[in-house]
């Protein structure tokens, strides 16, 4: 039932996205927009500094991020279709993993342009170790969209949305960033520091189960009014 | 506790004013003589704002999910303690770094991330002031994200590669020369500073119960 519940809620998000294609090709926009100032700023003397990809990469996938999850639950509150969504018999928890599969499919359509993009414009060593970094890009993910849509949600309500989604935001997802760019630092050395890469991988798991686990926790109290 | 708020102060006050003659007399350590001083306040106000963070989140838990509006009042308190008391240990943490490393700001693993959890409780405060409406429930998922991020920032030096001491030198304490006397400054000063956080958070709370009856008073007179 849980399951079905959450897939169903996915299978709605994706059919409404597919009507229109507004968020994701707003957002993928915004990414490439983002990497390419990145590319300006960080490149002296026509030698690009091939480190600074890292942090680039999980800076353009945050603020992209921070748009796919306000537009999404935009959208729900001006149709009036979140209240309609809290109102099915259907249970509160089920509901958020349903939403938060939406945006991380979102999240993950912006990744698979930014990363090779980061990587031909900065000529970064970024696919070094490509199963590692998949693994480094989706545990992040995960950490940074759970948190992203327990508050995008609860914030559907309050009148300062829009300024208040990444003051909540960042600082809480800050840690999940650090590990990300860290991480993928680790793999971009030569040769990649797979030891150090996995350690911020686990770490990484460990704020996904936390925050995961948070969410669930305080995703029915929040939502009620 | 408004009985024994006056006998409280006093004894805060008399702490607080013991504590640099106390402080004094602790010798000096070998490689950092005076300035190693810092210390005894530093970890005192880190143990006061780590405490104040904790209850915070607790306190943040409860109201959600029972609605009790004291609990609520006092996640408030703390959370405005919680960055007073962080502010003091991050400033006082940065002239330690000063001496001890050469440098203000190390971008050390536990600074970064003793900096995100005030940055977290800005925000608490932030969203508490100008999310209108309904802003008491998402400051408390806040609160409660926050407390979350307080056992990484107590483990962070254990796990990375960094240069702040670890957890375990204070134990080391107890079998260097003169360590019984600094271990004793210590637990005198956390004694201050947790006496501190709370009579401060008891006068806080009772501000918050205050205007809760002004703006009952101002909603009758309406009527």
């Amino acid at each position: 039932m849980f399951a079905r519940v959450a897939l169903l809620v996915l299978k709605k998000d994706i059919a409404i996205e597919l009507r229109s294609y507004e968020i994701i090709s707003t957002t993928t926009f915004f990414a490439a927009a983002c990497v390419t100032i990145f590319s300006f700023a960080f490149t002296r003397d026509d030698e690009t500094m091939a480190m600074s990809a890292a942090g680039i990469v999980w800076i353009a996938i945050a603020f992209s991020g921070t748009l796919a999850l306000s537009r999404t639950f935009e959208r729900e509150r001006y149709g009036e279709t979140l209240k309609a969504l809290l109102l099915a018999p259907a249970s509160r928890p089920a509901i958020y993993v349903g939403k938060l599969l939406g945006i991380l499919c979102l999240i993950f359509a912006t990744e698979i342009l930014v990363v090779p993009m980061v990587a031909l414009m900065f000529q970064s060593p970024l696919f070094n170790r490509p199963g590692m970094l998949l693994g480094l890009l989706v545990t992040g993910t995960i950490g940074y969209a759970a948190v992203g849509t327990l508050f995008a949600a609860m914030l559907v309500r309050a009148r300062t949305r829009d300024v208040m989604l990444p003051i909540l935001l960042y600082p809480i997802t800050i840690p999940v960033i650090i590990a990300g760019v860290e991480g993928t630092t680790a793999l971009m050395l030569s040769p990649p520091d797979e030891a150090m890469a996995s350690l911020w991988l686990a770490l990484l798991a460990f704020f996904d189960v936390v925050f995961v686990t948070l969410s669930l926790w305080m995703f029915e109290p929040l939502m009620t009014e | 506790m408004r009985k024994i708020f006056l006998p409280l102060l006093v004894i805060t006050a008399a702490l607080f004013a013991y504590s640099p003659y106390y402080i004094n007399q602790a010798p000096y350590e070998s490689t950092m003589l005076l300035v190693q001083k810092i210390f005894y306040y530093h970890f005192a106000t880190w143990m006061a704002g780590a405490t104040a963070v904790i209850v915070c989140g607790v306190a943040s838990g409860y109201y959600l999910f029972k609605g009790s509006v004291v609990a609520d009042r006092v996640a408030v308190a703390t959370a405005e303690l919680g960055v007073i008391f962080g502010a003091f240990g991050l400033i006082s943490g940065t002239l330690w770094g000063r001496k001890a490393w050469g440098t203000w700001w190390a971008g050390d693993a536990r600074v970064s991330m003793a900096l995100v959890a005030e940055l977290i409780f800005i925000g608490y405060l932030l969203v508490r002031k100008y999310g209108g409406p309904g802003s008491e429930k998402l400051s408390a998922a806040m609160g409660v994200f926050g407390a979350a991020t307080a056992p990484f920032i107590y483990k962070s030096v254990d796990w990375w590669r960094t240069i702040h001491p670890k957890t375990s030198v204070m134990s080391s304490l107890n079998d260097t020369p003169g360590g019984v006397i600094m271990w004793n400054i210590v637990l005198f000063c956390t004694l201050a500073f947790m006496l501190l956080l709370t009579v401060v958070l008891a006068a806080r709370m009772r501000l918050e119960e205050l205007r809760a009856d002004l703006d009952r008073l101002y909603l009758e007179a309406e009527d």
